[in-house]
């Protein structure tokens, strides 16, 4: 049991780090670049990340006077914590191969997205205490306002998600998964739907919660610093936090982290809006059904299994692109901005969403086959 | 159930021996040297080391205090939608009126003025 | 030894070296504030242990997350740089971790000589039911029998938020 679980864990790992990475890096040069002719070639380009962390671990420049064991110990608060989050994303279903059940996810924990968000609130410590291990006023108040803005949109990216929750009634995002494996009928609350019955959605979180998705990417994507709420640590900015008072692999692994982010936030919401590993109509059992005749039972559902975590990495690629695009079509919000969209915008509507979807799931009765 | 968070404590384990194995590196390879200060283009002639303290340093002990109160809100309607598909009406009417003093708290404070930054 | 023992134990081991570092070794307030987030979040761990997930949530969002917060800011907000309290002793340090230990041993001693009828708030008939400590069971019970502290709760962050308020704003004007 311990082998499966540190299998499934490696595996994450392994393609995070060792595939999505480079990846990341490649699309990131693409965009930015103005020519496609001036980005080097792929193969470069994926091992670029390998060669700067080389050049990384040679050079470690400090200025004086700063704290060297906190200026070591800041990025690591960064990074683990979207590390760690993944154990939890599942990237494929629950399938029944000889007698036991199998499960994609490396930590299949019943209050799976709260992990994530609790995880994630100790994310902000991360880049106070670098700013303020760099002993430079200006660093100091960055890493004071990159904390202020994480921590604003965290809250707000709990709350965002307590729709999500009501409708799927679970916070397992194995079970949210597999709720949105099902279609559900458009016109189902009627009392007879007849020639209507055919037209079904899938019972993806981004049809059932539209407003949910778009608060929770935003505040996933402030809440994590990315583009386009990162004015308190962008290098460019005068008041840029931790890249002023830190170098070498400190520096590395500030911008590490912020790929591992991009993955972690594309996964999640693949994992709780955009379906998970789910293909739209063609339900788990619909596949092995299908593909038994042809394989015979066993094989047909490992078919389906790497059908489902091609189509779940398939969306977390889209995801990524998304953001990046992101990256480079949005105009940067300042801190003020940023934060009156946090406490005075997404707030009451991240609540009266919360109580909408209350509403409506009262008065058209539960998602079918919820718990 | 307690059998799942194996894969939490595999997943930190691996990330804090990475972890560790990066600053190994860093330590046994690296060459350290003290960088000269900066020259500060920007906006003023101070040099850098903490004299003074922001002025605006208030604003974020009340945003703190802010954090408290609304994350220590925001974890009572976790549990209420989870749960939502037993309580059905009378959990809304609950959690409404475990909202409305909070409503009111977010309008003070937004009248106040304590949500500009 | 069972895998959760274990961890019960470095949870433990964890969450009472912090607190004690916290009080009697570390010089620097900071360090001090890092070492009560290490304390917090090694008790949450042992809340995940007890099957008590909520509470293990509510110890990282709100006191991890955001009470811990506050007090580093206000640290580092106030720039308290240099060691307040002066140089550690000799052995002054030692003489603190056993005074700490001994109050705490006596202090357990005390409590566990308390009648128990002191604490029987409730029999519990029979083992607790499956997921007692999740999110639905909690849900069920703090929206359904124990609605009024629910209530009560809203009212006192009401409370605290008004005063926090009124309290910087006499502080910036």
């Amino acid at each position: 049991m311990l082998l499966v679980a540190a299998a499934k864990t490696l595996f994450i790992w392994t393609v995070v780090v060792v595939l999505f990475a480079p990846v990341v890096s490649w699309l990131v040069r693409r965009q930015s670049a103005a020519h496609p002719a001036e980005t080097a070639t792929p193969s470069a380009a994926l091992l670029h990340p390998g060669a700067s962390f080389l050049a990384f671990v040679r050079e470690d420049a400090f200025p004086p006077g700063s704290r060297r064991w906190l200026r070591a110990a800041a990025p690591f608060l960064v990074v683990l914590p979207a590390l760690v989050a993944s154990a939890v994303i599942p990237f494929g279903g629950r399938y029944s191969l000889g007698g036991s059940s199998w499960s994609l996810v490396a930590a299949d924990i019943d209050w799976g997205v709260l992990y994530v968000l609790a995880i994630g609130a100790l994310a902000g410590y991360g880049t106070l205490l670098a700013g303020w291990a760099s002993d430079d006023d200006r660093s100091l108040l960055a890493g004071v306002r990159s904390a202020a803005q994480r921590g604003s949109y965290s809250v707000v990216l709990g709350l965002s998600l307590v729709g999500v929750f009501a409708v799927y009634g679970s916070l397992k995002l194995s079970d949210i998964g597999l709720a949105q494996d099902a279609s559900l009928p458009v016109f189902g609350f009627l009392e007879d739907p007849g020639p209507l019955e055919w037209l079904r959605l899938p019972c993806w979180g981004i049809l059932l919660q539209p407003l949910g998705f778009v608060m929770f990417l935003v505040s996933s994507l402030a809440a994590n610093e990315r583009p386009p709420f990162d004015r308190p640590s962008h290098e460019s900015e005068p008041l840029s936090g931790p890249p002023r008072g830190v170098s070498g692999v400190h520096f590395g692994l500030f911008y590490a982290s912020e790929f591992i982010q991009v993955v972690v936030i594309a996964a999640l919401c693949t994992a709780i809006f955009l379906g998970g590993w789910s293909i739209p109509y063609l339900s788990q059992a619909t596949i092995v059904g299908g593909l038994s005749p042809l394989f015979g039972q066993g094989a047909a559902t490992v078919l389906c299994m790497l059908l489902h975590m091609a189509s779940f990495f398939g969306k977390v690629v889209g995801m990524v692109w998304l953001q990046i695009r992101l990256h480079g079509a949005v105009p940067r919000l300042g801190y003020k901005r940023a934060m009156d969209l946090c406490w005075k915008c997404l707030l009451p509507l991240a609540v009266l969403n919360a109580f909408g979807t209350a509403a409506v799931l009262l008065l058209c009765g539960p998602l079918p086959g919820s718990p | 159930m307690l059998s799942e968070y194996v894969g939490v404590l595999l997943m930190l384990g691996i990330a804090v021996s990475l972890a560790l194995g990066v600053l190994a590196i860093q330590l046994l390879l690296g060459r350290r040297r003290p960088a000269s200060p900066e020259p500060d283009a920007s906006l003023d002639s101070e040099p850098p080391g903490a004299s003074e303290r922001p002025s605006e340093s208030i604003g974020f002990h009340l945003l703190a205090l802010l954090l408290v109160v609304f994350n220590a809100a925001a974890v009572f309607f976790y549990p209420w939608a989870a749960s939502f598909g037993e309580t059905g009406a009378a959990g809304f009417m609950a959690i409404a009126v475990f909202a409305l003093p909070l409503a009111v708290a977010w309008l003070y404070a937004w009248r106040k003025g304590a949500l500009e930054w | 030894m069972e895998l959760s023992l274990l961890l019960f134990y470095g949870f433990g081991f964890l969450a009472l070296s912090a607190a004690v570092a916290m009080v009697c070794f570390v010089r620097h307030p900071v360090a001090g504030a890092m070492s009560l987030l290490v304390t917090l979040i090694s008790l949450s761990g042992i809340y995940v242990l007890l099957e008590a997930e909520f509470v293990a949530v509510v110890q990282l969002l709100v006191f991890a997350g955001a009470v811990g917060m506050v007090l580093l800011l206000a640290i580092v907000l106030l720039g308290l740089r240099a060691d307040p309290l002066g140089p550690l002793g000799r052995g002054e340090s030692v003489v603190k971790a056993v005074g700490a230990m001994g109050a705490l041993t006596i202090i357990a001693i005390l409590i566990a000589r308390l009648p128990a009828s002191l604490f029987a708030l409730r029999q519990l008939s029979g083992s607790a039911p499956e997921g007692y400590g999740g999110f639905r069971a909690l849900g069920r019970a703090l929206y359904g029998e124990f609605l009024v502290p629910v209530e009560a709760i809203g009212v006192i962050l009401l409370a605290a938020l008004t005063g926090a308020v009124i309290l910087a704003k006499q502080r910036i004007d």
